[in-house]
């Protein structure tokens, strides 16, 4: 008791001798995530208690049900005012909710809602033994090719985890661009890291391909994560708070000393430079930037494709939410130490991205480092370091992850013996076959290759917009380098689907049922509609586009 | 009254639309609801113009705005018309030669069974026709301008069956774009001088603009192009006599009498910037001499009755730009030849029309000769219109050659003396080729050559339908010019619009008409020495080498063909040499090495984490270190 007593402050004594005060949580504004992770937890009994043949029904309902509310008490605080004017920091300073922290998780939802039609999808597995089955393994934990996996096939067993683990995905993923804190950033980095790592392995063919994505991904995940605490830990040392708006304030130098526990490293410039530059470590693998990408590949094409498509879409979307925080909230005051590097990290994305996209001969691996370079696109609005950087963001990622989740959905349609046919060879005179579904994928690909009249340029127009504008023309010319080369693979691919003759043994297209057809055209509503009359929503970035401070 | 300007258009437009998408069921009727469509809009410009006559001179221009076209900041179009006494002209003439024509080819195309598309092709010019004289800005003027050409395409190229009209259609729209980028370039000039294109405020103060001398001249020299395409003056004129190839009554409104004096109405209408650019005017003068010869001298030696009269349209009109580019002194005079040379151009071709229709569509006049007595009302309609364009006294093209002629000598100086030379010249070379026109064609013996089938020719007189017309336009031809020369009424009529100066010819005004009825007797007596005489073989004689080069249209096509079309081919040929071994190596170049790069970059990617791992600790050390690095720097 005594060392307790010594301590400087008396905080830990207060701790000990008095009862602690219930802390006040704004329910309200913390009610979409709320709505989500509770729907996960309930989700979670579902399994533990619900028959087997009832699940499937009951996690699709109850998944929809969730995330179609939370997008719903999202809308409402939005138009409630809690984006601009009652705009806050809630829970005991731990999150915000403000115009980006809304409207990103806007988007997630509606994301992961069309990603619950993707993962629900039972048409287009052949019929294993009477029973329709969806992309992921009857029984992940059985060994790959065993005795066990062929009992769990025969018995026409599904994963309906994967329920569970999307909302979870989900509920972490709202929290990440709304941490108000550093150690709230990083649990909200787990909580949606840990589902996805699940769900990569869970894919039902090519079981061994999906398990190595799923460990390589977890492995570099952990690694990123020790990068990230670690940073968060020097940033600690140096402004002893893990608060934003202390650090900031730190960091502007308008407040001296919040801790006399730590006057010795207080104000170490160089504990500030390196943690801040592990904590962009971190993000930065998370959204898949150059010299951090090389899990996106392999995990992109080892994962299920409508977990591909969810990740893709949703990690990049709040990564980017959490990236814009923190430069925008805590470190403007250092804005002339890491820009240059974000600079660099920018242009290797996108060069990098495009160029090595060239050679791909496989569909997910090319829309992976396609999203490479989309990542650098992105960061060339979010180093602009002005407003229209913030809202020209939120425009991207809205247009972005809607294409993403469109295309790979089309991915899963076109199929041969042995699966999805991903093998770009399979691609060949496509649009001779089935022309909707070629020219539905060739508008996603305009959208990525930022053609007119598409979702992608008006998003890819903003950011360069908002980078010129911010000083940074160099990164717009390289940017737009870019996306020449980038357009030349985008190109190549409607070419070789309308303009080349059908392989004899080429794939056939599947007849999906409405989840997956919902799914693609809400993507192709949305890339038209964003590429066609824009302005609503360019607007509503813009009104979003400010954060609480 | 503002409101009937839109009707004037609609009508035809609405003729024009139900005609070409009504199909095959309007085909007994199609040609009578085109030509009710045409006279409606004549009937309704009547009345605008009784309208515009009973009101005081500073009032008589109409406005309407319809509706604004293109809004875009300071970009403003509008679909908006003016009509001044200068567009009432146009509209009286393209109106009413217009509905006589209409009227003329119900008879002359009665055997053809596209005949209901061709009245919807007569219906859109004059839509577009009357878009273009109605504009009141020169987008809107740009839109009826293309609007006629394509309609002139069409009806070119309506006997699409025969390779010679197909081609001649081409080559009238290729060589209609030299002028039409001409027009392009001026309205941008435009814009970018004044910040507009509308009519008023370009035109109603250049001077005051501040727009340089360089700038003005540039805008005339483009509008000149512009009306050296449309109106086949020198050096675009190469497209005029093959556009013949078209129906007679094409030839008769289109080219003849209303389209290809667009160039004049450009040239007139946009005045006020040729006044300011005084060398652009003197090119506008070299222009309309040159033609007026050139026609002149290709008329006489084509055997052609529709070449001759396409010889002779070049170079009245010749006359008419020359008229214009003297300025304020000329400008009336030109529109007053204009609309005299509407009447008996358009009178000529239909009595040509008329004898070909006669004669089973021989065009050769060698092989006419002595139709007088066969076809007795063509010969007096074609008489009076040859007495009116050969400015025989009293007749309309007396009034209006001669007074274009005092306003060149006019011009003063050795300019003026060199001008009114070329101008009498042009009168006596006029007079000797419609005299030869007129001898070969309805004197002489009879050299009827059976046709193809081997039927023999029985020359009779053409319908009513056709018949009518040529009796209006040969009252036109005889009474129009003394009305206009009337109390210097038509002077006074569109003094308000183009200003009128008098000139001061250094000859007095009788001697100069006394020369021009002396150059015209010259021109009359050397026709009939050639040709009232003697007889006439019926093949062509070899001629001198200035014929043989007249008959091929003193080699424009020749001159095009070696310099343009053959220089074309050396350049698209060295491009295209440039385009395969320079750019696609540049290109190729550039897909190789990002190709060689990617492969290159792909190895990297070797699929184990660890070695992932290890990249991404360099990736963060060397965060780290650039974040220190900058701290440092």
């Amino acid at each position: 008791m005594s060392a307790l007593n010594a301590s400087p402050d008396g905080a830990v004594h207060n701790l000990w001798t008095h009862a602690a005060e219930a802390p006040s949580i704004e329910y309200l504004q913390l009610s979409p995530a709320l709505i989500v992770l509770g729907a996960a937890v309930v989700a979670i009994l579902v399994e533990a208690f619900a028959p087997r043949s009832a699940r499937y029904y009951l996690q699709v309902g109850l998944s929809g049900l969730a995330l179609a509310c939370g997008f719903a008490t999202t809308v409402g605080l939005a138009v409630g005012g809690y984006a601009t004017d009652k705009a806050a920091v809630v829970g005991i300073g731990s999150l915000s909710v403000d115009g980006p922290a809304l409207f990103l998780q806007g988007v997630i939802l509606v994301v992961a809602l069309v990603s619950v039609g993707t993962f629900a999808e039972r048409r287009l597995e052949p019929v294993a033994h009477g029973a329709r089955v969806d992309s992921f393994a009857a029984q992940p934990a059985s060994v790959p090719g065993g005795e066990g996996e062929q009992a769990a096939i025969k018995a026409g067993w599904t994963t309906t985890e994967i329920f569970p683990l999307l909302l979870f995905a989900v509920g972490g993923m709202m929290l990440f661009p709304a941490a108000n804190d550093l150690l709230t950033l990083f649990i909200a980095l787990e909580v949606f890291s840990l589902p996805l790592y699940l769900l990569c392995a869970l894919a039902r063919r090519r079981r061994l391909l999906s398990q190595e994505s799923a460990v390589k991904y977890f492995l570099l995940g952990a690694f990123s994560s020790a990068f990230l605490i670690f940073g968060i830990a020097l940033v600690y040392g140096y402004a002893g708070s893990v608060q934003y708006p202390v650090i900031a304030d730190v960091v502007d130098g308008t407040v001296q000393s919040p801790s006399p526990a730590l006057a010795a490293s207080m104000s170490n410039d160089v504990l500030l430079l390196v943690g801040m530059a592990m904590i962009l470590m971190g993000l930065l693998f998370k959204v898949g930037a150059v010299p951090f990408h090389m899990w996106t590949p392999d995990v992109y094409q080892g994962a299920p494709t409508p977990v591909t498509g969810f990740m893709a879409a949703a990690t990049k979307v709040a990564a980017f939410g959490a990236l814009l925080r923190l430069l925008y909230v805590v470190l403007p005051g250092l804005s002339w130490d890491w820009r240059p590097v974000m600079w660099g990290v920018a242009i290797l994305s996108m060069v990098v991205g495009a160029v090595v996209a060239i050679t791909q001969t496989d569909v997910k691996r090319l829309l992976a480092y396609s999203s490479i370079a989309h990542a650098g696109f992105i960061l060339a609005g979010v180093v602009a370091m002005n407003d229209r950087g913030i809202s020209s963001v939120l425009f991207y990622l809205l247009a972005y992850s809607f294409v993403t989740v469109g295309a790979f959905a089309v991915v899963t349609l076109v199929r041969d013996a042995g699966g999805e046919a991903t093998h770009l060879s399979k691609w060949a005179g496509l649009g001779r076959r089935s022309p909707l579904v070629a020219a539905v994928f060739a508008i996603f690909l305009l959208a990525f290759a930022g053609i007119p009249l598409t979702s992608g340029f008006v998003g890819k127009f903003a950011v360069f917009a908002a980078a010129a504008e911010g000083g940074a023309a160099p990164l717009v010319v390289v940017g737009v380098l870019s996306s020449a080369i980038a357009a030349f693979f985008y190109v190549k691919i409607i070419v070789l689907m309308f303009f080349s003759e059908p392989a004899p043994d080429g794939p056939t297209v599947a007849i999906p049922s409405v989840l997956t057809t919902g799914a693609i055209a809400i993507g192709v509503v949305v890339t038209l509609v964003l590429g066609i009359m824009p302005q609503y929503f360019l607007d509503l970035a813009s009104t979003a586009g400010v954060f609480v401070r | 009254m503002e409101s009937l300007i839109g009707l004037l258009v609609a009508a035809p437009l609405l003729g024009a639309a139900v005609l070409l998408c009504g199909g095959q069921r309007l085909n007994r009727t199609g040609h009578l609801l085109g030509t009710a469509l045409a006279a409606v809009s004549f009937v309704v410009a009547a009345v605008l113009f009784f309208d515009m006559v009973g009101r005081d001179t500073d009032d008589r221009a109409l406005h309407q705005h319809l509706w604004s076209w293109v809004p875009v900041n300071e970009f403003q179009a509008d679909i908006a018309f003016q009509l001044d006494q200068l567009s009432m002209t146009f509209v009286l003439l393209i109106t009413g030669v217009g509905t006589l024509i209409h009227l003329y080819s119900i008879g002359y195309m009665e055997h053809d069974e596209r005949r209901r598309r061709f009245f919807g092709y007569l219906n859109l010019f004059l839509a577009s026709m009357l878009v273009l004289v109605l504009a009141d800005n020169f987008l809107l003027l740009y839109v009826g301008w293309e609007g006629v050409g394509l309609a002139s395409y069409l009806l070119i190229g309506f006997w699409q069956h025969k390779k010679s009209a197909a081609t001649a259609a081409k080559k009238a729209f290729v060589v209609n774009r030299v002028g039409d980028a001409g027009l392009a370039i001026a309205i941008f000039l435009m814009f970018t001088t004044f910040g507009t294109f509308a009519f008023g405020p370009v035109l109603d103060d250049v001077e005051a603009s501040g727009a340089s001398q360089a700038t003005l001249t540039g805008i005339g020299l483009m509008l000149l192009l512009a009306a050296c395409g449309k109106s086949a003056q020198v050096p675009l004129q190469s497209w005029l006599g093959d556009a013949m190839e078209g129906p007679t009554p094409v030839s008769a409104l289109i080219h003849a009498a209303t389209m290809v004096t667009a160039g004049v109405y450009l040239i007139t209408r946009s005045g006020a910037i040729f006044n300011a650019a005084p060398d652009a005017q003197t090119v506008v003068v070299v222009v309309g001499a040159v033609t007026l010869l050139f026609g002149a001298i290709v008329g006489c030696a084509k055997d052609d009755i529709k070449k001759a009269l396409a010889g002779s349209t070049m170079s009245q009109i010749g006359y008419m730009i020359l008229a214009a580019g003297l300025g304020p002194i000329g400008y009336a005079f030109a529109i007053m030849h204009l609309v005299t040379h509407g009447f008996f151009k358009a009178g000529l071709f239909l009595g040509a029309g008329s004898v070909m229709h006669g004669m089973n569509e021989e065009v050769d006049m060698r092989k006419y000769g002595g139709l007088r007595k066969y076809m007795p009302v063509t010969f007096i309609t074609f008489g009076l219109g040859y007495l009116a364009i050969i400015g025989f006294p009293g007749l309309s093209g007396f009034f209006s050659k001669d007074a274009i002629i005092e306003a060149a000598f006019a011009k003063g100086g050795t300019q003026g003396w060199i001008l009114g030379v070329v101008t009498l010249l042009g009168a006596a070379i006029t007079a000797y080729y419609m005299t030869r026109v007129m001898l070969l064609t309805f004197f002489g013996e009879k050299r009827w050559q059976p046709d193809a089938e081997g039927n023999m020719p029985h020359p009779h007189e053409s319908p009513k339908t056709m018949v009518i017309p040529m009796v209006v336009l040969a009252f036109g031809s005889v009474f129009a010019g003394g009305l206009f020369k009337w109390g210097d009424a038509f002077v006074n009529w569109l003094e308000p619009v183009t200003q009128f100066e008098h000139g001061h010819p250094p000859l007095s005004v009788p001697v100069i008409t006394g020369l021009t009825v002396v150059v015209l007797l010259i021109g009359v007596g050397a026709a009939w020495f050639q040709y009232g005489r003697a007889a006439i073989p019926v093949v062509a004689p070899r001629g001198s080498l200035l014929t043989r080069a007249a008959r091929r249209d003193l080699l424009q096509d020749d001159f095009n063909h070696v310099v343009l079309v053959r220089g074309g081919e050396h350049l698209t040929r060295s491009l295209v040499y440039v385009d395969n071994k320079i750019v696609d190596g540049a290109v190729n170049g550039t897909a190789a090495f990002y190709g060689g790069l990617s492969g290159r970059l792909r190895r990297a990617q070797n699929g184990f984490a660890r070695s992932y791992a290890v990249s991404m600790f360099g990736g963060a050390a060397l965060l780290v270190a650039a974040t220190l690095l900058m701290r440092a720097v």
